[in-house]
């Protein structure tokens, strides 16, 4: 062992990284400090499966030095020609690049989140054991098995005041209450890691970045439920977080953590992965249980709830990936520690996929009641290309569209409920002045009326129906009336679909409507589109007083139809024109319309 | 996605070795059907009917009901697909940040649309919901390599390097 021992350089090897080069970088490390002889170990700092390490992936490739003498730095937008100073003046003469370290912004969007759930995604390697055992591993489990009763664990998580993260937000205390309460002694745990609203993706980085700790957390409800069978129902399109929790299953058989009798403890429990087929009306848990029984994922009516009569006629309780995640943290250290975190109706942490049209996009873990302004401009560092923020859509296809009037709601259950959005599962997709309202409502309920499983008459046809109006809308063929069709409809299938997805469905048109109800109006009676998105509105011409003559449209226009000199206005010919609208997204100024 | 029109099913002989393997390997499996169906796909890369049939008789269930979970899941296909899969995101980050003008630019390249094979069996074009990887938006998937940031420019050298690539 040399001077250097403990030397560390982590790359960032998400999807990101290795777009942006991370291969070449790392490459260049190795080859650099074989042929300079620096004793060094040079690793993924995150790769492909631990997406959402730190989510400031727009600023790759992120490499962290991490030496006995200097500590952790973080440098960001490393290329390969860089790899040589580093490891010059860093490494050898433990001098720090100012240059090229992560500017303020970095240590801002890590420093302002609060990691509970996620402190181990992107610090441990996911098919290692033993890095989770390091992390106290399965100590809650222990705890729960060999000092409390199956109802003081149950009692623990109700006075942590844990709900739900799945999107409802029901108390989880008392939902495994129900479940326990249940007579028989054959009962089944679910984790539901469907997970197929658009713009989020937490649950997939905590299967592929901490596969143990969801295991650890549907141990602990098993115990307290009495349940001896888990399913976690995972999208098949998340094939690495099927494969990490996999291998982490085989783990875990391997060395007794799972199967008969756990560590001599007394206590069985088996878990297996079911993969989903596609269909997001699965993450509804009656839906998501037919599915799991081999059959369309239709839901059923309720009653009888999962808690009395389940998966093939058994109690079942079904929870999400984040809420799982979260349990051992409550056990581990306490109710009370949990419950001082958050707001006196959320409790915790809530991770959010902050998304759109913002600087750096990314997974945040923040503590619930953070204000939504907080999130996006102190956390993840306000509006990209000096635009207009003009809403937050949160929830997903269930949430609504928050505007600017209402952005300092905090991000707890009740307050997002009460602006018209929802918690959901935590998308937060932020919208700019380019994006137009309609179009958004009339996106969410193409994706809707696609994935209505179609057995029930509100869901099926009013959403086409609702649809249809939409579609005529943006098109310029609206009528005034359509907009209180819109709402009547909305409300009516509200109340009369059979699931949670008809009964969120119309929540996009309806929180659009309320607040940007001129958007609609526009499109209605001047047939103009103010926030010249929707295609068949568009004029497709240059504005001469605001074209600052830079000549981004030339350059971002894939078919020739942009005449610009320099020091001119630029001319949109329109012959040529196939209206993609590469060159009203790169002029910055709003010069296009 | 879910409710795709229904496919036409070509008559054809195949090899059910592999189908048969997969069914032995879930028949005593409790909800074997999905698994089952999946094993076939990722073996055949499509459900073929003579398949459909073979599950149909050895877990006993009406090709009815297999039909009818092939067809609700987005997940299944009934017919052969290409040997490049382009998976375009249409989720809501994606949609935000202009997913709509890379398909179309795709459908026009390539001269088919959602859920459509290319007749030479080299494409295979698919909008989905959501990668899960918002943060690259807008983002286009060919079988397992990523492109984020799309734009319209991006789509024509994508077509061209696959293009280029053999077809075995």
């Amino acid at each position: 062992m040399s001077d250097n021992a403990g030397i560390k350089i982590l790359i960032c090897q998400g999807t990101g990284g290795i777009s942006a080069g991370a291969k070449q970088v790392e490459a260049e490390f190795t080859r650099l400090i074989a042929e300079k002889g620096i004793v060094a170990q040079v690793g993924k700092r995150c790769d492909v499966v631990k997406t959402g390490c730190r989510g400031l992936c727009a600023n790759d490739v992120l490499v962290d030095v991490i030496t006995p003498e200097l500590g952790r730095v973080t440098y960001d937008f490393v290329v390969p020609e860089d790899v040589a100073a580093i490891l010059d003046q860093h490494i050898v003469n433990n001098e720090v690049i100012e240059k090229k370290k992560a500017k303020a912004y970095y240590n801002t969007f890590v420093d302002q989140q609060m990691r509970v759930v996620m402190t181990g995604c992107g610090q441990i390697d996911p098919e290692r054991i033993d890095a989770f055992l390091e992390e106290d591993g399965f100590k809650a489990i222990e705890k729960c098995v060999k000092e409390m009763k199956p109802s003081e664990v149950i009692d623990e998580v109700k006075k942590s005041g844990l709900r739900g993260r799945g999107g409802g937000g029901f108390p989880t205390g008392m939902k495994w209450s129900f479940c326990a309460a249940s007579p028989g002694n054959h009962k089944y745990l679910i984790c539901n890691a469907d997970e197929g609203d658009p713009g989020a993706f937490m649950d997939r980085s905590i299967l592929e970045g901490d596969p143990y700790c969801v295991i650890e957390g549907m141990m602990i409800a098993a115990y307290a439920i009495g349940c001896d069978a888990g399913y976690v129902y995972v999208r098949a399109e998340y094939p690495l977080a099927i494969d990490r929790l996999q291998k982490a299953l085989d783990t875990c058989y391997e060395k007794g953590y799972l199967g008969k009798n756990i560590q001599g403890w007394g206590f069985d429990f088996d878990m297996r992965i079911k993969k989903g087929a596609g269909a997001f009306v699965c993450g509804e848990e009656t839906a998501l249980m037919a599915s799991i029984e081999g059959e369309r994922g239709m839901p059923r009516p309720r009653p009888p709830f999962p808690a009395v009569k389940g998966l093939w006629g058994f109690p079942t309780n079904i929870n999400n990936v984040e809420t799982f995640a979260n349990v051992r943290h409550i056990i581990n250290k306490g109710a009370d520690w949990y419950a001082s975190l958050g707001t006196d109706t959320t409790k915790g942490t809530k991770i959010f996929a902050v998304t759109g049209k913002v600087k750096h996009t990314g997974l945040v873990e923040v503590p619930a009641g953070m204000s939504v302004r907080d999130v996006i401009y102190s956390v993840c560092g306000g509006i990209a290309n000096n635009r207009k923020f003009k809403a937050v859509q949160a929830g997903g296809p269930s949430g609504g569209c928050i505007p600017a009037e209402v952005l300092d709601t905090p991000v707890d259950y009740d307050s997002l409920i009460k602006a018209g959005a929802m918690m959901g599962s935590g998308g937060l997709v932020v919208m700019d002045e380019t994006t137009c309202m309609v179009d958004v409502a009339r996106f969410f309920l193409t994706f809707t009326k696609m994935e209505s499983c179609g057995k029930c008459v509100p869901c099926r046809i009013g959403l086409k129906a609702m649809l249809d109006i939409l579609e005529r809308i943006t098109e310029g063929r609206g009528e005034m009336a359509d907009i209180d069709t819109l709402l009547e409809m909305g409300a009516t299938i509200k109340k009369a679909s059979l699931c949670g997805l008809g009964q969120t469905a119309p929540n996009p048109i309806l929180s659009t409507v309320k607040y940007f109800r001129h958007e609609y109006e526009a499109h209605i009676q001047d047939k103009r589109c103010p926030s010249n998105s929707c295609k068949e509105l568009l004029l497709w011409q240059v504005v001469p007083e605001k074209c600052v003559k830079c000549g981004a449209c030339l350059r971002a226009c894939p078919s020739n139809a942009i005449k610009w000199e320099k020091g001119e206005v630029a001319e949109l010919i329109k012959e040529n024109c196939t209206k993609c609208k590469s060159c009203y997204d790169a002029c910055r100024f709003m010069a296009i319309e | 996605m879910s409710n795709a029109p229904a496919e036409e099913i070509p008559a054809e002989e195949i090899d059910l070795t592999e189908a048969n393997e997969v069914i032995d390997k879930y028949l005593k499996l409790p909800g074997n059907l999905m698994p089952v169906l999946q094993g076939i796909q990722d073996a055949y890369g499509y459900v073929p009917k003579p398949t459909i049939d073979l599950v149909a008789e050895r877990l006993n269930v009406y090709p009815s009901q297999i039909y009818g979970v092939l067809t609700f899941y987005a997940q299944f296909h009934l017919k052969p697909r290409g040997r490049f899969i382009i998976r375009v995101c249409v989720g809501t980050a994606c949609h935000v940040q202009g997913a709509e003008r890379i398909t179309e630019t795709f459908f026009g390249r390539l001269g088919i649309g959602h859920a459509e094979t290319t007749p030479d069996l080299r494409y295979t074009f698919e909008k989905v919901a959501c990668l899960g990887a918002c943060g690259m938006a807008p983002l286009a998937m060919v079988n397992d390599d990523t492109f984020g940031k799309m734009t319209v420019q991006k789509v024509d050298e994508i077509i061209e390097t696959y293009n280029a690539r053999p077809m075995k």
